[in-house]
């Protein structure tokens, strides 16, 4: 679980985020949605301390991260797993050397057992025969898989996806929901994913924040979308056509 | 005030990066790496460099030398000083601050803006020691090669005059080879090329890891890392002749 009590954080003159409280839950897949701009990746880069708040706590876990010593940061960055807005893989490493790089940095494996669990890493994710490939060499859904494949490796307690599946196809989009998903509840993970796709809301959304211009604006399950009368999500989630049908149809 | 904040950013930036390495078998990895990168990547520039002006040195000063009072041993004598004193030390790092300086800078700077370094971090692990550390050793490790090899090559290039045309015998090269030889302008040679070796690769990681932005800061950063490079080494190339010859 995370816990995180009035985070604010300005650049130079313009606050991005204003007292932003939230919960996050383990095996569940907990969503940060809003509109580009909105402050999302900000909060998502506040909460794992590759941005410092202004103001504000983290708790993993009932440890205050923000006050840890670098040696109990260090601790617990090995419990978290981020898979970046752009992918961030190594480009000068191979798939095979992205994804094995935490092993290499954190554990005592043999050459033999690393490379079992990178392979084992990959299958997850779906990707097998590119092993040798460079970054630049996959597609850009492959990357985002690699990438995933490179986040949970560790086996992290926490895994943080800044729009996962942003870029893709529909299909791909979903495959990839879907297996953040499955992983989360397989190994209880605390998963927060920042998103500003509907299909992925409604897909997996167990737990969701919504914030505008960098406040917390709502709160609530992708059920609670349907009925919910706030104005500024309402006009966020029911933008298209589609989902506007969606909403009659449900609401009768 | 601008200078003051980039040069504690910069001793801020280099306290990080000098801690003692957690894996110190994947660090010798990254060494061995950019020793290549840093050092047998360089190899041809400096081979090429130093032959060229050994025998474009050699041929000026004997054009120049026509005074018969002035004994011919000594041209052989001014290239291998000039090479020693100066040229293999000052003007090859010069070179290499366009060459290894932007290099640094542009491959730290790429992986800021896609965010490799924010992952380094993420996963727990000190980037900047993880990063700039083999860097700087890589370089203290090569550059003094690089300078004895540019002096041999500078003097195989006015060797190479002597023997082609006959602005001056081979023999008078050689004897002025010998000729009041002094074994310390080597280690003065050498002693300046580390404090070179850790301006170049200090100041251009440090431009590289504070890129901000897109492929022109990346550029930019590129730019800044050579012209501060080149600025310092001069600086220090007249204070280390102060301190070491006077
Ligand atoms: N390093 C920074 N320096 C200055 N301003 C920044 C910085 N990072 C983000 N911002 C600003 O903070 C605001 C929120 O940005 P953020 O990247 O969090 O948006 P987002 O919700 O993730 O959008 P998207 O969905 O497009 O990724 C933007 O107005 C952005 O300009
Ligand atoms: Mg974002």
């Amino acid at each position: 679980m995370i816990k995180i009590e009035q985070i604010s954080k300005s650049f130079a003159d313009t606050q991005v985020l204003f007292d932003i409280n939230a919960e996050f839950y383990s095996g569940k897949i907990n969503q940060i949605i809003g509109k580009s701009g909105s402050g999302k990746t900000v909060l998502l880069k506040s909460i794992t301390g590759l941005l410092q708040p202004d103001h504000g706590k983290v708790f993993f876990n009932e440890k205050e991260f923000t006050q840890a010593s670098i040696k109990e940061k260090k601790l617990i960055r090995q419990e978290m797993g981020l898979v970046f807005q752009g992918g961030a893989l190594f480009t000068s490493a191979t798939v095979e050397e992205n994804v094995m790089f935490p092993l290499e940095m954190f554990t005592k494996m043999t050459k033999k057992e690393k490379i079992n669990r990178v392979k084992f890493c990959l299958d997850r994710v779906n990707i097998s025969d590119a092993n040798n490939a460079y970054p630049a060499e996959i597609s850009g859904g492959m990357q985002k898989r690699v990438a995933i494949a490179r986040a949970i490796v560790l086996n992290p307690k926490y895994l943080f996806c800044d729009e996962p599946n942003s870029g893709l196809d529909p299909q791909t989009a979903i495959v990839i929901d879907q297996l953040i998903k499955e992983i989360t509840m397989e190994y209880n993970i605390t998963t927060i994913i920042n998103t500003h796709d509907m299909n992925s809301i409604m897909e997996i959304g167990d737990s969701i924040i919504y914030i505008h211009e960098g406040k917390k604006w709502w709160e609530g399950s992708k059920n609670d979308i349907f009925i919910s009368d706030n104005k500024e999500l309402n006009e966020f989630v029911f933008a298209s056509q589609l989902y506007k049908s969606v909403k009659e149809i449900r609401n009768g | 005030m601008k200078l003051i904040y980039h040069i504690g950013r910069y001793f801020e930036l280099m306290f990080t990066a000098l801690r003692r390495p957690e894996k110190l078998k994947v660090y010798f990895k990254r060494l061995i790496e950019e020793i290549e990168s840093i050092g047998i990547n360089s190899l041809g520039i400096v081979c090429i460099v130093s032959v060229f002006m050994g025998a474009v040195l050699t041929l000026q000063v004997a054009i120049n030398f026509t005074s018969p009072l002035i004994p011919r041993y000594l041209i052989g004598l001014s290239a291998r000083d000039t090479f020693i004193l100066e040229f293999s030390s000052t003007v090859v790092c010069l070179i290499l601050s366009g060459k290894v300086g932007s290099n640094i800078a542009s491959e730290i700077g790429t992986m800021r803006i896609t965010e490799q370094i924010d992952a380094l971090d993420m996963m727990g692990i000190n980037s900047a020691n993880y990063l700039i550390t083999p860097k700087i050793l890589a370089a203290i490790i090569s550059f003094p090669f690089l300078n004895l090899l540019s002096i041999f090559l500078g003097i195989i290039g006015g060797y190479i005059i002597a023997i082609l045309t006959d602005v001056v015998t081979v023999q008078d090269y050689v004897v002025g080879l010998h000729y009041m030889f002094i074994p310390y302008y080597i280690v003065y040679s050498l002693i300046k090329m580390v404090f070179f070796a850790v301006i170049i690769s200090s100041i251009s990681a440090y431009h590289g890891y504070y890129t901000s932005g897109g492929a022109l800061e990346v550029g930019r950063s590129s730019t800044h890392a050579v012209v501060y490079s080149i600025i310092v080494v001069l600086l220090f190339n007249l204070i280390l002749t102060q301190l070491l010859l006077t």
